[in-house]
């Protein structure tokens, strides 16, 4: 007889751990609260010690590797099962070699443990065993059967529509998050009073007979309006899935009462990237007739290795500030519409960045700092403009420079932006094009993005992302009314810039975006 | 459980908090014109004490004896219940390693009409209070909501929420004065004398409602004690960042008397005890009793110390460990040998195999006692839904797969919205 000790939640609500170093070995006797394993937590290092007496039959995870919370680590048992021949534990679901080898290598994740007090008895264990042995209890959630319904008095005036039957459990894994969501949807479903059974039904007796009347009507209404089901996850998967900005209830849960974990989370968001990817094509099948080495290397050169070192460079030695602003775009799309209808500029192109750059040129005559170079002894600030622009060309990334900008009227403006982006889409900036830049914009919105910190050029000072502008509701006048807001982003050295001047330069520059009349002046 | 030695170097700037962790030494702080009363020094030795000696005149070997056994029994278990955590056994476990003689030389100060409000470390306390080992553990399982009930051992349940015990023990103790002045009014006789005694500490002693309470202890004479153990930090924060002053001499400031006392020695701390529960059920409290100690482990078995303090100060302090010193008194002073710390052992070693047998057995509570213990008596209300609640557990079929009563439980709410 032999017993599996799963990883446990050490911490509150932790999902993983890393497997630090083993502190026994196969074949070792082991006495209670003996040290096995030290891993180590988001939290810290920790050691687990043995639940059990006995020897240590077989470890069931690497050293190194990054395991989650209910992953069977390590089957202890009676010294007289020879390690290397223990008996099927039951964990694997089956006692074949390749089962156990994929439970060794921790990327099982059927998660079928047995729950650590239970006892295994070898490879024909019930199927029904506990599902993992994380937290003090990890009883399975049986399903008891209902006796069955007996008419009472009290019916529903109509025939309720029955909720997502719980149709038999497949897997006899009634899952707890299931009868949530099932509580849940049928509170917003607004049932009648009876339908709640004869207690909740006394409850509301009383209740006014018109909010009777209403409640009654209420689930034929919204039936059709199946609410979707509240996804269960813990508190750190909530927090990647938040900040990845995906919806929970899309990722297919595969844990405990089927709770997101998460892998199936990061599995889930490296399926959303795939999609754009699109050419099957692209992946190699390991059995594909000389499939070899499936990775592809792609040499650090040319463009690529230039921005990764101006990147490093930038992000390394500039200590970046970044701030960011909401602005309300509206009259920036108005003025731009007038002017694409507007005879002089025919043939020109015009767009919101056109606003920006000219907003930028405007803000930096009053907060000059922002237009300068550091250097270890002194600061160089420019009395002129070659504005950059961050353009992905098929080379790689470059940010040309539009010289002179100080000097150019709208019009000459508007052109010099069409040129640059055209050149650069074309892969034909000139290396006299990216020198010498003084301030830079990067036109992150054109794809949609809301905002992002972008890096600084190096040589530069500051940089202005610019974030999609979509219409949002804003309160104008206490009033939520439909506009087209944006974001601005600024990231500024803060060797030159202070918080104070970053601050009234990016209120200037959505100044002009917000009322581009002011340019006027 | 600290793999890595936390020796960063020697922070310079005195108003980094990391700086004058331990060492009580903020810039600005103001010497206090208390002293700390102890009776043993580090050695086991006696010191003498004129006011507070006498108080712990009758102590003989027996009674060392009988400390340090229940100071070794709560290590113990400490220790077993850090490891039940790691094996997914408890939820949460505050170990208390380093605070055993403030714990078991206060509790063996309370009388048996005295009532004691415990915050959430105080597991020798709870012992002492005659709740069995393996009954505490039921609320860090998860299977309580508290492990005792308060009517039967006059020790109120934990409180997670910190400091919100002080309150509610200042509140006793009022309700103990107002008893007997009603019992006078009446004519009838007088109530047993009785104290309480609230634990808490630095960390809670920083939290608003403790100094209302003593505001409130004070403007009512609440025959109540404040004992705060100093373990020196609240979570990662250090004391010298929670106070400049030692916290006894804040007493003062609420027109009571506060008592400094060596957190480590078991014997000074049941002398102040015993002074500051007799004072208090004289008529002559509130009392507050700061004892100086340390928190040898981790905060909570969630917590990792070697992050936020050195590896200097927790061996600073594990030389003034009131187990060494309460063994060296014996050793010494009494002459008690090998013979008796060997079996002690051997007897703690057998308990504790029991007492984690007893835990690893318990399940979780049916949730018809929730119905119990809403209301002190009978309320319709809670009859009703009672009621409702039997009729819901009659409607299942009794075919044995009614194995889990806890997962049953949770899962009848979602039954109930679907019947």
């Amino acid at each position: 007889m032999s017993e599996v000790f799963a990883l446990p939640d050490v911490g509150e609500g932790l999902t993983e751990a890393e497997i630090v170093s083993w502190k026994v070995t196969a074949g070792q006797d082991v006495a209670v609260d003996q040290v096995l394993v030290e891993i180590e937590t988001a939290k810290s290092l920790v050691e687990l010690p043995s639940p059990w007496e006995g020897t240590v039959l077989d470890l069931l995870v690497d050293e190194g590797r990054t395991v989650e919370v209910g992953t069977p680590l390590i089957v202890i048992g009676d010294s007289s099962e020879a390690p290397g021949n223990v008996p099927d534990p039951g964990y694997t679901g089956g006692a074949d070699q390749a089962s156990r080898a994929s439970a060794r290598s921790g990327d099982n994740q059927d998660g079928k443990a047995g729950s650590h007090q239970q006892a295994v008895e070898g490879a024909d264990s019930p199927g029904t065993q506990a599902l993992v042995g994380s937290g003090p209890k990890a009883d399975p959630v049986l399903r008891r059967r209902r006796k069955p319904r007996q008419a009472t008095e009290v019916q529903p005036p109509t025939p309720a529509p029955e909720p997502a039957a719980p149709a038999a459990p497949s897997a006899g894994r009634p899952s707890l998050g299931e009868g949530i969501a099932d509580l849940i949807s049928r509170t917003r479903l607004g049932q009648s009073g009876s339908e709640r059974g004869p207690w909740w039904n006394t409850k509301r007796q009383d209740a006014a007979s018109g909010a009777k009347a209403t409640t009654t009507e209420a689930p034929a209404a919204d039936a059709a309006d199946v609410p979707r089901r509240p996804a269960l996850a813990k508190p750190p998967v909530r927090k990647v899935a938040k900040e990845m900005g995906i919806d929970l209830a899309d990722v297919a849960g595969t844990g405990d009462s089927g709770q997101v974990t998460k892998r199936d989370l990061l599995a889930y968001a490296a399926h959303l990237r795939e999609i754009p990817d699109g050419p099957d094509s692209f992946w190699v099948s390991g059995n594909a007739p000389g499939a070899g080495d499936r990775t592809q290397r792609i040499p650090v050169k040319g463009v690529r290795k230039l921005t990764a070192q101006n990147m490093v460079k930038s992000a390394f030695s500039a200590p970046h500030v970044s701030i960011f602003v909401d602005v309300d775009a509206s009259r920036t799309m108005e003025f731009v519409k007038r002017l694409k209808e507007a005879d002089y500029f025919d043939g020109v192109k015009v767009t919101p960045l056109l606003i920006l750059a000219k907003a930028i040129i405007w803000a930096t005559a009053r907060n000059p700092q922002v237009n300068a170079t550091w250097t270890d002894s002194e600061i160089i600030i420019k009395r002129y403009m070659n504005l950059g622009i961050a353009a992905a060309t098929p080379r790689g990334l470059m940010v040309p420079n539009i010289k002179d900008a100080q000097d150019m009227s709208l019009r000459e403006l508007a052109v010099a932006l069409d040129d640059l982006t055209k050149t650069a889409r074309a892969g034909k900036t000139q290396p006299g094009d990216m020198q010498n830049g003084t301030i830079s914009i990067t036109n992150i919105g054109s794809l949609g993005i809301d905002i992002g910190t972008p890096i600084i050029n190096p040589g530069e000072v500051a940089i202005v992302a610019f974030g999609t502008i979509k219409q949002k509701p804003w309160v104008v006048d206490g009033e939520i009314i439909p506009r087209w807001i944006t974001t601005l982003g600024g990231s500024f050295d803060h060797r030159v810039v202070d918080g104070d001047l970053s601050a009234r330069f990016m209120a200037d520059v959505a100044k002009i975006l917000e009322e581009p009349a002011l340019l006027l002046d | 459980m600290t793999p890595t030695p936390n020796t960063s170097p020697q922070l310079l700037d005195p108003h980094d908090a990391r700086a004058t962790a331990g060492t009580g030494a903020h810039p600005a702080t103001v010497e206090s014109a208390l002293d700390v009363v102890r009776l043993l020094d580090e050695n086991g030795q006696r010191c003498e004490n004129s006011r507070f000696g006498p108080w712990v005149e009758d102590v003989d070997v027996q009674t060392v004896q009988s400390l340090y056994r229940s100071m070794f029994r709560a290590r113990r278990l400490d220790e077993m219940c850090t490891a039940l955590q790691r094996q997914g056994q408890i939820v949460l476990w505050p170990p208390l390693r380093g605070q055993e003689a403030a714990q078991v030389g206060s509790a063996r100060a309370v009388g048996e009409h005295d009532y004691v409000f415990p915050s959430y470390r105080e597991h020798a306390v709870i012992l002492e209070r005659g709740v069995p080992a393996d009954q505490m553990m039921t609320q860090f399982r998860g299977h309580a909501a508290s492990s005792w009930k308060p009517s039967e051992t006059k020790t109120h349940i934990y409180s997670l929420v910190l400091g919100s015990q002080v309150p509610h023990a200042v509140g006793y103790a009022m309700g103990i004065t107002q008893d007997a002045t009603l019992a006078q009014l009446a004519g009838e006789s007088q109530p047993p004398e009785a104290a309480v005694l609230v634990y808490y500490g630095d960390g809670a002693s920083t939290e608003g409602e403790v100094h209302e309470s003593m505001v409130f202890a004070a403007s009512y004479d609440a025959p109540v004690v404040f004992f705060v153990q100093n373990n020196q930090w609240a979570i990662s924060v250090p004391f010298s960042t929670q106070s400049r002053v030692p916290l006894a001499t804040r007493a003062a400031g609420y027109g009571f008397e506060g008592v400094r006392v060596d957190g480590n020695d078991p014997l000074a701390v049941l002398a102040v005890t015993r002074w500051a529960v007799a004072e208090a059920r004289e008529g002559r409290g509130p009392v507050m009793i700061e004892a100086e100690t340390f928190r040898l482990g981790a905060h909570t078995t969630a917590d990792d110390p070697t992050k936020y303090r050195r590896t200097d100060e927790e061996q600073r302090w594990a030389t003034r460990d009131p187990l060494l010193r309460t063994k060296a008194l014996l050793n010494h002073e009494y002459g008690v040998d090998q013979d008796y710390f060997t079996d002690l052992e051997a007897e703690t070693d057998a308990w504790i195999k029991e007492t984690r047998a007893g835990i690893l057995d318990g399940g979780p509570q049916d949730l018809e006692q929730r119905f119990d213990v809403v209301y002190a008596a009978q309320h319709p209300l809670v009859e009703e839904e009672r009621q409702w609640y039997r009729d819901y557990q009659d409607s299942f079929l009794t075919d044995g797969a009614d194995q889990s009563l806890a997962g049953s439980d949770d899962h009848s709410v979602t039954e109930a919205g679907r019947a």
